[in-house]
């Protein structure tokens, strides 16, 4: 099949739910990315009690409040098969914060309750003290310095066996002790960071769509496309207070 | 009972921190230290009590409305005009307006208070009537989550004491309704279903959900057209022409609508309401227009998404020159996360002349992603006005900005040759 006839599915895990710190701008990045990468990109809403899509070449997930992760959390269960079963395959996946929390083992509240996750990440995250928030920059060998906005009261701690996505340069990060940010396993890649992430770190929104196209039709022939005010963007982030 | 010697004293202190150039609230905490009772003193003298206003977007608007309508009702109200909008602002405000003996001379306060400083406020004071707007994806930064902000609402709803006057729309500030004992009064106010359907919430926005039947109103914001609203209250439609542009404005005419009812009781006089709603003017910088060169400037104050979203629908682009500036100061938050939940499709056609603000280039990135044409960018916000103001001389023009850009275009429009108030 040629790629018109077979569009990238990109899958958005809870929109109704888990969507507050513009998780949107990933989900855009992407679908415009891909087009401008002469790809084609459908978008696939996947919300509690809905039927898995049969194809899922990208899944994107967002952030909620600790009421939004509640809700989610058992029909998450329910899809963990499957997704684990597209990690294996090594889908590319974006988590980012309360979805990247239960990619892991489980989330501690404040209260003692335990929210299991669907232990993809090998990580457990702990409710902190106090909320994590603030621009941050932290850096990854392949994706360069990358740039965003963290807000949250778990504190994430990723076993050793797995690889944290950046380095701390300024800013918490998984538990503001150790200077590791997010995990990135296989393909999947889970991160505190918004802001939105995929726009102001094009690098990353490429590897997913890199990674979903080699996969689907064995090759990517990327564009150059022009990404002058994200340049711009990440110089001022860089500069700004925390 | 006020002490007439710590008002005086207070007063003094005012009156040199004025001379010195000081902040607003600074009386307000030396009065605290030495007295703390006194703004619950002055305060509880008052025959019809205190109002408290809070929520997200709306708050300043609302409360000069409300303050306006209540006047047109014989009232003599006392404010919080500063825009101190915290306790210790209130305490400073009192100190401006009470005489030397610690009488206010008002027959009811009407104050605008933050979400967080209000719990504290009504914990001391706790007031007669109050009003709660709304649950926006705003100050998250601050507060953290928005279930945090909607807990302290409802903290602020039951601490009043007769009336509590909510919006029928937004689910967070409803669901209060149903937590409250039956000692209190509950009054709505809303949308027609057809404006509703135009202009969906945050949660309806990606949401794909349906929402329950909302409970009935007493005022009803039924349409508008430009400037002129119909409402619906007394079982009567009502057409006000108003000086208010805008649905977020004229929907909290509708808020300020059914407070003053509910307070206003037998001395309710439809007459002089609707003639002081039809002469309610904006609130410094919501909705200000200006005239440069003979031509309006309007400044439009957008602060989170829902904000930046219902004025992208209030006006339309066609025939304006059109400037956004984007400021991530502490006032405006550091999180540029909110740009992405707004939708610029409604520019693509008309593109955008001038980007500007401290964030500028994110909001070009946003711009980008939306294939919304953009002409000149720059973080300063002198060069890109000046370039509005020369690329575009026969235009009307309209600036989208947050809070610190718009003090600072106020302040540069000001200083620009032909700069006519006309609102």
């Amino acid at each position: 099949m040629t790629q018109q006839q077979n569009p990238l599915t990109i899958v958005q895990l809870y929109p109704d739910d888990m969507n507050i710190y513009g998780d949107w701008g990933n989900v855009l990045t992407i679908l415009q990315r891909a087009k401008w990468h002469g790809l084609e990109a459908r978008l696939v809403n996947y919300n509690i009690g809905d039927t898995f899509p049969a194809e899922a070449d990208i899944v994107i997930g967002g952030g909620g409040q600790d009421s939004g992760q509640l809700k989610v959390q058992a029909d998450l269960q329910k899809i963990a098969p499957r997704l684990r079963e597209l990690v294996k395959n090594d889908t590319p996946m974006l988590m980012i914060c309360g979805l990247y929390q239960l990619f892991g083992r489980f989330f501690k509240t404040s209260k003692g309750e335990i929210i299991e996750g669907i232990n993809i990440f090998h990580a457990e995250t702990h409710a902190g003290p106090a909320r994590l928030i603030g621009n941050i920059v932290t850096s990854h060998d392949q994706f360069g310095d990358i740039i965003g906005y963290e807000n949250h009261s778990g504190q994430t701690f990723i076993d050793s066996d797995m690889q944290p996505l950046g380095r701390i340069i300024r800013g918490a990060g998984n538990n503001g002790q150790d200077d590791t940010e997010g995990c990135i396993y296989r393909n999947v890649i889970g991160t505190y960071l918004h802001g939105s992430l995929l726009p102001k770190n094009p690098a990353i929104a490429d590897f997913l769509i890199e990674q979903a196209a080699k996969k689907k039709f064995g090759e990517f022939a990327p564009t150059v496309i022009e990404d002058r005010f994200a340049a711009q963007a990440r110089e001022i982030a860089i500069k700004r207070p925390r | 009972m006020v002490k007439p010697h710590i008002a005086t004293l207070g007063k003094v202190i005012r009156h040199v921190t004025r001379l010195r150039g000081g902040g607003s609230a600074f009386p307000g905490l030396v009065i605290e230290k030495i007295d703390p009772s006194f703004t619950r003193d002055v305060l509880s003298a008052l025959p019809y009590g205190v109002v408290v206003i809070s929520g997200t977007n709306g708050k300043t608007t609302t409360t000069k409305m409300t303050v306006e309508l209540l006047e047109s009702q014989g009232f003599k109200v006392f404010t919080n005009r500063t825009g101190s909008n915290f306790a210790r602002g209130v305490t400073a405000a009192i100190l401006a307006d009470i005489d030397y003996k610690g009488a206010l001379d008002a027959d009811i306060a009407v104050l605008e208070l933050d979400e967080a400083h209000a719990v504290k406020f009504v914990d001391i004071i706790p007031p007669r009537y109050s009003l709660l707007l709304n649950v926006m994806r705003d100050q998250l930064d601050r507060f953290g989550e928005i279930d945090t902000t909607a807990t302290m609402l409802a903290h602020i709803a039951h601490a009043t004491t007769r009336t509590v006057v909510l919006n029928r729309e937004d689910p967070r500030i409803v669901a209060i309704a149903d937590t409250l004992p039956d000692t209190v009064h509950v009054d709505f106010f809303g949308l027609s279903s057809e404006l509703r359907e135009q202009f969906p919430s945050d949660d309806d926005m990606r949401s794909t959900t349906k929402a329950v039947k909302p409970p009935e109103a007493d005022v009803i914001l039924k349409s508008f057209a430009g400037s002129r609203a119909v409402f619906r209250f007394d079982n009567r439609e009502i057409a006000v022409p108003l000086k208010l542009r805008g649905i977020y404005n004229i929907y909290n005419a509708a808020a300020a609508l059914t407070l003053t009812r509910t307070i206003a009781a037998e001395r309710y006089n439809k007459k002089s309401l609707l003639e002081a709603l039809g002469n309610v003017e904006p609130a410094f910088g919501r909705g200000e227009t200006v005239m440069l060169d003979g031509q309006p400037v309007e400044l439009v104050l957008v602060k989170n998404p829902s904000g930046f979203r219902l004025a992208l629908k209030s006006f339309s682009p066609k025939g304006y020159a059109t400037m956004i500036a984007i400021n991530d100061n502490y006032a405006d938050g550091r999180d540029m996360s909110w740009l992405w939940d707004v939708d610029f499709d409604s520019l693509r056609e008309a593109g955008v002349d001038v980007v500007s603000g401290i964030r500028a280039y994110d909001m070009a990135l946003r711009l980008q992603y939306d294939e919304v044409e953009l002409t000149f960018v720059d973080t300063d916000l002198e060069t890109a006005l000046s370039q509005l103001h020369t690329k575009h001389p026969d235009q009307p023009k309209r600036i989208y900005c947050t809070y610190t850009a718009m003090l600072k275009l106020r302040e540069l429009l000001g200083k620009m040759a032909n700069v006519e108030k006309v609102l």
